[in-house]
């Protein structure tokens, strides 16, 4: 790693204030994916700002009825908090898939959100990458493409978005709180929380210098049949080829995310509107305007047989 | 440098670190409780998990200065030659193990994996998350992130399995 300095601010304003003022700053709460990129010099903060002791790893009710989840939530009490598990199954189960059981135990709801991509062309320094490097071209596109994104993908990057948690905040229409470097706060919807790589793949979100996440709200729960399968190349601890989630209400309307096949956490309108025609119609819907390589087209299959295998377990 | 003070097992211990210090460099290379291993130094093998406030993490992916104040338990706090616990005891029963440099990363991530069923924390393996309980499929996956290159998979099962009916009985 290389060098850094590090300290503990008293506040959440204090943290913002200080990631803002000072070049190269980082926030580190779990550190489970931002260490890793230290060690291989892919990160390469000057200074790490320790977020775990600011009173952000509640859960909490709101007043409309959903649930206010601190930033600082580790994904294993969440997955298991009664609220989550009875009312937002689909998240509990998305974490679940997610990683081992010791990084739940140190991986946060903001840190999950903020997660890179494993795209190997990005965690190779030897290679180019415009999300590591801007500019330095992508050696994926040519290159090793299996995992990789087919949907949301631009000339410039083709990385796939690697959060199961991130793919269910989507389904439930969660939103990001934050507090910026002058003390503002705000609430972005994570269907803008994450950015398309477009012609600038490294920029990933739409957070601005020093602000820091302080919740994630969900709203008021949906009821229904709640779903979130993951199909990898074993049975444990790999991040998704694909995966679906889903929750069907009793009136034969649906709604859908998908993970591992796109850029950013997948939600298509036409594809929810499809749910009563079927899962062949689901994944057309889903699926329109795919861009795959000739490594990665299968996702497209795997796709639609996910969510046939989705439809038949639910009509069984 | 940066002071940094925690508990491991159960003794106070101050240091004085460069920032960059793992908690897995602090405990090996400070401590010289070298039990912790590493392994891939990048959380994906297991081998360096510890116990820091009763939760099983990976020792590599984690800072020591984050832990300043905190509770460190590793393999040696675990039990000792004289006086095994008996999670130690049931892999060397069950022959756990093969080269041995995974196991008490395994160890630590066994008996805390128990804790965790106890505790009703569902897995990707729980059918029902609102019934947690103890199952070879349960272990399986909740410990998927220990990985033995020898393989041993199968008796440190059977070792996993015997600690759990232990704990029942």
């Amino acid at each position: 790693m290389k060098p850094f300095t590090y300290s503990r601010p008293a506040s959440v304003e204090e943290a913002a204030k200080a990631a803002a003022a000072t070049q190269g700053a980082r926030f580190i709460a779990g550190g489970t994916n931002l260490l890793d990129l230290m060690k291989l010099q892919i990160e390469t903060p000057s200074h790490l700002i320790d977020v775990n002791h600011l009173g952000l790893d509640r859960i909490e009710k709101t007043e409309e009825g959903g649930l206010r989840i601190g930033a600082l939530v580790r994904n294993t009490d969440l997955a298991a908090d009664k609220a989550v598990r009875r009312d937002y199954a689909v998240l509990s189960r998305a974490l679940l898939a997610g990683a081992s059981g010791q990084l739940r135990n140190k991986a946060t709801t903001g840190g999950n959100l903020l997660q890179r991509t494993r795209c190997p062309y990005f965690y190779d320094t030897r290679m180019p990458c415009n999300k590591r490097q801007p500019g330095s071209g992508c050696g994926a596109m040519k290159g090793i493409s299996r995992s990789l994104a087919i949907l949301g993908t631009s000339d410039a990057c083709i990385a796939q978005h690697p959060s199961d948690m991130a793919v269910a905040l989507r389904l439930l229409d969660a939103s990001v709180e934050t507090v910026g470097a002058d003390g503002g706060r705000r609430a972005i919807p994570i269907a803008d929380f994450h950015t398309l790589p477009g012609a600038t793949p490294h920029v990933e979100t739409a957070l601005k210098p020093g602000e820091l996440i302080t919740a994630v709200t969900l709203p008021r729960p949906l009821g229904g049949t709640h779903v979130y399968r993951k199909v990898r190349d074993r049975a444990s601890y790999a991040f998704a080829l694909v995966s679906v989630a889903a929750i069907f209400g009793g009136d034969g309307k649906a709604r859908f995310a998908f993970g591992g096949i796109a850029a950013k956490p997948w939600r298509v309108a036409e594809a929810d509107a499809a749910a009563s025609r079927g899962a062949r119609a689901v994944a057309e819907a889903a699926l329109a305007g795919a861009t795959p390589t000739a490594q990665n087209a299968f996702k497209q299959q795997l796709t639609a047989q996910t969510l046939a295998s989705i439809y038949r377990q639910k009509e069984a | 440098m940066n002071a940094v003070s925690f508990t491991v097992n159960g003794r106070e211990v101050h240091l004085q670190l460069d920032p960059r210090t793992t908690l897995l460099d602090a405990l090996r290379e400070h401590l010289h409780l070298t039990g912790t291993k590493k392994g891939c130094d990048h959380g994906q093998c297991g081998a360096c998990t510890v116990m820091v406030e009763g939760r099983r993490i990976n020792s590599c992916l984690t800072l020591a200065v984050m832990h300043d104040g905190e509770s460190v338990t590793t393999v040696e706090g675990l039990g000792t030659p004289e006086k095994l616990h008996p999670m130690q005891r049931a892999f060397i029963t069950h022959d756990g193990y093969q080269c041995g440099y995974c196991t008490p990363g395994q160890i630590c991530s066994a008996v805390a994996v128990l804790e965790e069923i106890e505790a009703g924390i569902p897995s990707h393996a729980t059918e029902d998350l609102d019934h947690v309980a103890f199952s070879d499929a349960e272990v399986r996956e909740r410990m998927s992130g220990n990985i033995c290159r020898c393989a041993a998979y199968p008796n440190i099962i059977a070792a996993i399995r015997e600690c759990a009916g232990e704990k029942q009985a």
